[in-house]
C-alpha cells in the first residue's frame, strides 16, 4: 500500500483442522442456531454481541476489542464452490489457490518470488511451525523455516556451544566449497549457507529483544512472539507464516474450543501490543484463516467438516468491520442440507490483501480475479 | 575382501535396500556381489519377518503408527530389496492417505506391493486396478457403464505404465469403459465398528462389455485384456525403465518432464528395456541386469537420498530399533518434516525427488537428525565405530582417524576440500588416544574424551554434504 512508509508486512496464522466459524461469530438470537446445537450452542447471556444478530464467543473477548477498536475485519462466509471436506484436500486448496487440479506450487511461495525474486533474502518469508507449509513450497525460493526461535540452527544435536561453534566453522568451510562439484552439489551447498546465513540473522532477534508485553505459555503465543521478535529485528521478512493447531472439534468442543480460542485471541492481542510498543504495527496486516468451516448441526459432542468458513484481517491500518454477507441459516439455503453457503472466494480476500496491502498484482498468484473486499483506511 | 568391494556392497544395499550395519557389509562382503544380488533379487530365499510380532509390538489405527512399522520393516527386512520395491510401487502409483482417510487400506496396499512388487508388470497392473485404496483414490469406484469416470484410465496410462505421448484421448476413453464396474466393498460400516478392510467387488451391471479399440486393437475388453495389451507395449517398458534408473541408479528429471526431454543415460534405459521385453516385465530379471550393470556400479552417490532413505540409513549406521522398541512413529514424524509424508503423497505424481527433496528447512531438518541420531555413543552401531577405530591402534594421527571414520560411516567418498575441513577438525584435538582403561565402552562408562571427539567427528561427517547423496 502506498500509504505505507515501511515495506508491508503480512503475517499469516493457519487455524489447523477447521475452526467452528458458527461458535466464534455467534448468531446469537437465531432460534435455528439453538435448535440446530444443543450441545456446541453458546448460551444467549454469555456472548458478546457485536449488533442484534452476531456475536463474538467470550472466549475471543481480547479481540472483541481489537474489533471494538476498529481493528479487526471480519470476512464472513469466506470459501469456494464445492468445498471439500477432506482437511488435506482442502488445506491444499487454500495452499496453492487451485481447487480442481491438484496444484503444485504453493500461493505464498509465489508471493515471496514476486517481492524477491532473485531470493536475495533468506529471510523473505518465514515459517514459524514444524515443517514447511504447502503454502510456501516453490521450488528454487528460499525461505526459512524454524519451529522455535530459542533452539533453532544447524548442529543443535551438538551440546557444548565451543564445539558446536568450531563444528559450524568447519562446516561452512565444507559447504563453501561448491565450485566444480557439479550442479546438485552447488545447489545443495548454496542452500547449507543460505540456512547458515539465515541462522546467524535470526541471532540478532533473539539477542536485540526487549520486551514488557507478556505473552501467555502456550504453542501460538510462543510462535506469535517469535514472529514479532524476527519483525522487530528488520530482518527484511515480508511475509511470515504460523499455525495454530487443535480445531477438528468432533468431539469434545464444548471444552476444547473455548481454550483454542482464547488461546488464540490473547496471543494476537499480545502480539500487537508488543508491536505496538516498539511502533512497528502499523506495516502489518494478520491474515487469519482456516480450512473450512463446520456443520450447522452439532452431533451431540462436537461439529463435523463442513464449509461456509470465516478469516480475520487484523492491523492498525484495517478498516473495522463486518465484510461480505454472514451465511444464510435458512435451511433452504444450506449446502448439503447441512452446510452454511459461502459467501466471498477465499482467493479474492488473498487478492485483496496482495493488492491492497502489499502492492502486487494478485492475479498470476491466486489464479485469476475474484471478487475483493475494501478494508483498508484509504489514508493513513 | 577389497576395501573397494565394501564400497561397492554399500552401495548396492543403499539403493537395492535402506543401507547396512558394518556386521551386516561384512557379512554380506563374504557372500560376494552377484551371491547378494541373487538373493536380494529372489527375497524368498531369505525369511520373512515374523509379522505376528509385528502385530504384537506395533498394533495400531493411525497412519503415523503404521509409518513407523514400515519403517521398522526397512531397517529389519531379511529381504531389503522386497520392502525397497514396495517404496518404489508407492513412489510411482502414488495413492495418498489424504483423500480417503483409511488408514488401513493404505497399509493393505503397502502390503500388496509388498507381495507382488517383484513378480511381473501385468500381476502388478493387475493388483494395483484391485486395489481398493487406489480405486478410491482415483474415483473408480465412480466409474459405470453409460457414465465413465476417466481418472483412472488417464493416470494408469500416462503416470502408472506408458507416459505421456504413447497414445490417444481415445485411448483413454476406452481405457476407462474397460474398467467401469471394477469398484470396492465396504461390507462393515465405519461408524460405530471402526476402520476394516473394504474389498475389492466387480459389478457386473455396471461394466460397458461393449466393442472397444485401445491403441489398435478392437474387442468387447475388460481391464485385464486392457492390461495384457499396455504390458506388451515397449512404450511401458521405457517407461518403467527410466522409472527404475530414477530410483535406483541416478536422479531424472522430475516425471511430468519425460516426455520432452530424453533420459540422461539412453543406453541404460535401453538395456533395462530390453530385459523388460525379454522376459515380459518380470522383475527379478529386469533389477538382476539392473544392479549387475556397469552404469549401475558406476553411479555412487550419484543421488540425493529421499528422507526415507536417509532416516533409515542412519538409523543402521547407529544400529536403533534392531528389535521391536516403541517410538517409531517418531521417525514418521521425521521423514515428514523432511518432506516425505509416507502414505501421503502430495498427488498422484508422487513426490518430486532428487534436488527437490532439498530447501533450507529441509536441509537443515536432515542434517540435525542425522547429528542428533549419532550423538548418542551408546548406540551400538557407534560403539562398533570406537571399537573398531581403538582396532587401529591406541593413538590415531588425524589423517588416519578421518579416513577410518569415513571408511566406517560408509564407506563414504568425499572431495578433497571436505577431507580437508574434517582433518583440520581432528587436527585442533592432536591424535585420537584411547584411554588405556577401556573408554570403548564410551559413554556407559562415563563419556571420555576420545568417545566425545569419535563422536564430533561422526556428526560432522553426517554434516557434510556428500552424506546426503546415496
Amino acid at each position: 500500500m502506498s500509504a505505507n512508509q515501511k515495506n508491508p508486512v503480512l503475517v499469516i496464522v493457519q487455524l489447523s483442522g477447521g475452526n467452528d466459524f458458527m461458535n466464534t461469530v455467534v448468531p446469537y438470537t437465531a432460534g435455528i442456531y439453538y435448535d440446530s446445537r444443543p450441545v456446541v450452542g453458546l448460551k444467549e447471556d454469555e456472548v458478546l454481541p457485536i449488533h442484534d444478530t452476531l456475536a463474538w464467543n467470550p472466549h475471543c473477548a481480547a479481540l472483541q476489542a481489537m474489533y471494538d477498536e476498529g481493528d479487526v475485519a471480519v470476512v464472513q462466509g469466506i470459501g469456494y464452490p464445492n468445498s471439500d471436506r477432506s482437511h488435506f484436500r482442502a488445506m491444499d486448496i487454500w495452499h496453492t489457490c487451485e481447487p480442481i487440479e491438484i496444484g503444485a506450487e504453493g500461493w505464498v511461495g509465489r508471493v515471496i518470488r514476486e517481492l524477491d525474486p532473485r531470493g536475495q533474502n533468506v529471510l523473505t518469508g518465514v515459517s514459524v511451525g514444524k515443517g514447511l507449509p504447502r503454502a510456501m513450497a516453490v521450488p528454487g525460493v528460499p525461505v526459512t523455516s524454524f519451529d522455535n526461535l530459542d533452539n533453532y540452527g544447524l548442529l543443535t544435536g551438538i551440546e557444548d556451544e565451543r564445539q558446536r561453534t568450531e563444528a559450524l566453522e568447519i562446516f561452512k568451510g565444507m559447504y563453501n566449497a561448491g565450485v566444480g562439484t557439479g550442479i546438485v552439489m552447488e545447489y545443495l551447498s548454496q542452500t547449507g549457507l543460505n540456512v547458515i546465513q539465515g541462522t546467524d540473522e535470526l541471532k540478532k532477534a533473539k539477542a536485540g529483544y526487549r520486551s514488557t508485553v507478556e505473552y501467555a505459555d502456550n504453542a501460538i503465543a510462543t510462535s506469535l512472539r517469535d514472529v514479532a521478535r524476527v519483525h522487530l529485528a528488520g530482518l527484511g521478512t515480508r511475509v511470515f507464516y504460523t499455525q495454530h493447531g487443535g480445531y477438528d472439534n468432533h468431539a469434545n468442543e464444548v471444552p476444547d474450543h473455548p481454550r483454542l480460542l482464547s488461546d488464540l485471541t490473547g496471543a494476537i492481542s499480545a502480539f500487537f501490543q508488543d508491536l505496538r510498543a516498539h511502533n512497528a504495527s502499523s506495516e502489518v496486516t494478520m491474515l487469519v484463516f482456516t480450512e473450512f468451516g463446520r456443520r450447522i448441526r452439532d452431533n451431540a459432542s462436537g461439529t463435523d467438516h463442513g464449509s461456509g468458513g470465516g478469516a480475520f484481517l487484523i492491523g492498525d491500518r484495517v478498516k473495522g468491520g463486518l465484510y461480505a454477507e454472514y451465511p444464510s441459516l435458512d435451511p433452504a439455503r444450506w449446502v448439503h442440507g447441512e452446510d452454511l453457503e459461502h459467501m466471498i472466494d477465499f482467493r479474492g480476500i488473498y487478492g485483496t490483501v496482495l493488492e491492497q496491502w502489499m502492492g502486487l498484482d494478485p492475479t498470476d498468484i491466486v489464479g485469476g480475479q475474484f471478487e475483493q473486499i475494501h478494508p483498508y483506511q484509504t489514508t493513513a | 575382501m577389497a576395501d573397494d568391494d565394501l564400497g561397492l556392497m554399500a552401495h548396492l544395499l543403499r539403493r537395492a535396500g535402506f543401507g547396512a550395519s558394518r556386521q551386516e557389509l561384512e557379512a554380506y562382503a563374504q557372500q560376494g556381489y552377484d551371491q547378494v544380488v541373487e538373493d536380494l533379487v529372489e527375497p524368498e530365499r531369505c525369511p520373512p519377518l515374523d509379522e505376528d510380532i509385528l502385530q504384537r509390538y506395533f498394533g495400531g489405527e493411525g497412519p503415523e503408527i503404521r509409518v513407523g512399522t514400515w519403517i521398522y520393516r526397512m531397517i529389519n527386512s531379511r529381504r531389503p530389496l522386497e520392502e525397497k520395491m514396495a517404496l518404489f510401487w508407492h513412489h510411482v502409483f502414488a495413492t495418498g492417505y489424504s483423500k480417503g482417510e483409511h488408514a488401513l487400506a493404505m497399509n493393505n496396499q503397502i502390503d500388496m506391493f509388498r507381495r507382488v512388487g517383484m513378480s511381473d508388470m501385468r500381476e502388478i497392473l493387475l493388483e494395483l486396478s484391485k486395489d481398493p485404496a487406489m480405486i478410491y483414490w482415483l474415483d473408480n469406484n465412480e466409474n459405470r457403464k453409460g457414465e465413465p469416470n476417466e481418472n483412472y484410465g488417464r493416470e494408469l496410462l500416462e503416470l502408472f505404465s506408458m507416459g505421456v505421448g504413447n497414445y490417444t484421448e481415445d485411448d483413454i476413453k476406452n481405457c476407462a469403459r474397460a474398467f467401469t464396474g471394477w469398484t470396492f466393498a465396504q461390507p462393515v460400516p465405519l461408524y460405530p465398528h471402526g476402520f476394516y478392510a473394504p474389498q475389492f467387488v466387480f459389478h457386473a451391471e455396471d461394466h460397458d462389455d461393449g466393442e472397444k479399440t485401445f491403441l489398435g486393437q478392437t474387442g468387447p475388453f475388460n481391464g485385464d485384456d486392457i492390461i495384457d495389451i499396455i504390458v506388451a507395449q515397449p512404450a511401458t517398458a521405457g517407461f518403467i525403465s527410466r522409472h527404475l534408473y530414477n530410483f535406483f541408479v541416478a536422479d531424472e528429471p522430475q516425471v511430468p518432464s519425460w516426455n520432452g526431454s530424453p533420459p540422461q543415460d539412453p543406453a541404460a534405459i535401453a538395456i533395462l528395456s530390453h530385459a523388460y521385453m525379454e522376459s515380459e516385465g518380470s522383475m527379478p530379471h529386469i533389477l538382476r541386469t539392473l544392479f549387475s550393470s556397469d552404469f549401475f556400479k558406476a553411479a555412487r552417490f550419484q543421488k540425493v537420498k529421499s528422507p526415507t532413505e536417509l532416516i533409515t540409513g542412519v538409523l543402521k549406521l547407529v544400529g536403533a530399533y534392531r528389535t521391536p522398541t516403541p517410538g517409531m512413529p517418531h521417525y514418521a514424524r521425521a521423514a515428514k518434516v523432511m518432506g516425505q509424508e509416507l502414505l501421503n503423497p502430495p498427488t498422484v505424481e508422487g513426490w518430486h525427488t532428487g534436488p527437490e527433496w532439498i530447501d533450507g528447512g529441509m536441509l537443515t531438518e536432515r542434517i540435525n537428525f542425522a547429528v542428533n541420531e549419532v550423538g548418542d555413543a551408546t548406540k551400538p552401531g557407534i560403539q562398533t565405530i570406537i571399537q573398531r577405530l581403538q582396532a587401529e591402534g591406541d593413538s590415531l594421527a588425524p589423517e588416519h582417524f578421518v579416513d577410518k571414520c569415513l571408511d566406517l560411516v560408509g564407506p563414504l567418498t568425499v572431495t578433497e576440500s571436505t577431507r580437508d575441513y574434517l582433518v583440520r577438525f581432528a587436527q585442533s584435538g592432536g591424535d585420537l588416544v584411547f584411554d588405556p582403561n577401556g573408554s570403548a565402552n564410551g559413554a556407559a562408562n562415563g563419556a571420555s574424551d576420545s568417545t566425545d571427539r569419535v563422536v564430533l567427528m561422526l556428526q560432522l561427517i553426517v554434516a557434510a554434504r556428500e552424506y546426503q547423496f546415496a
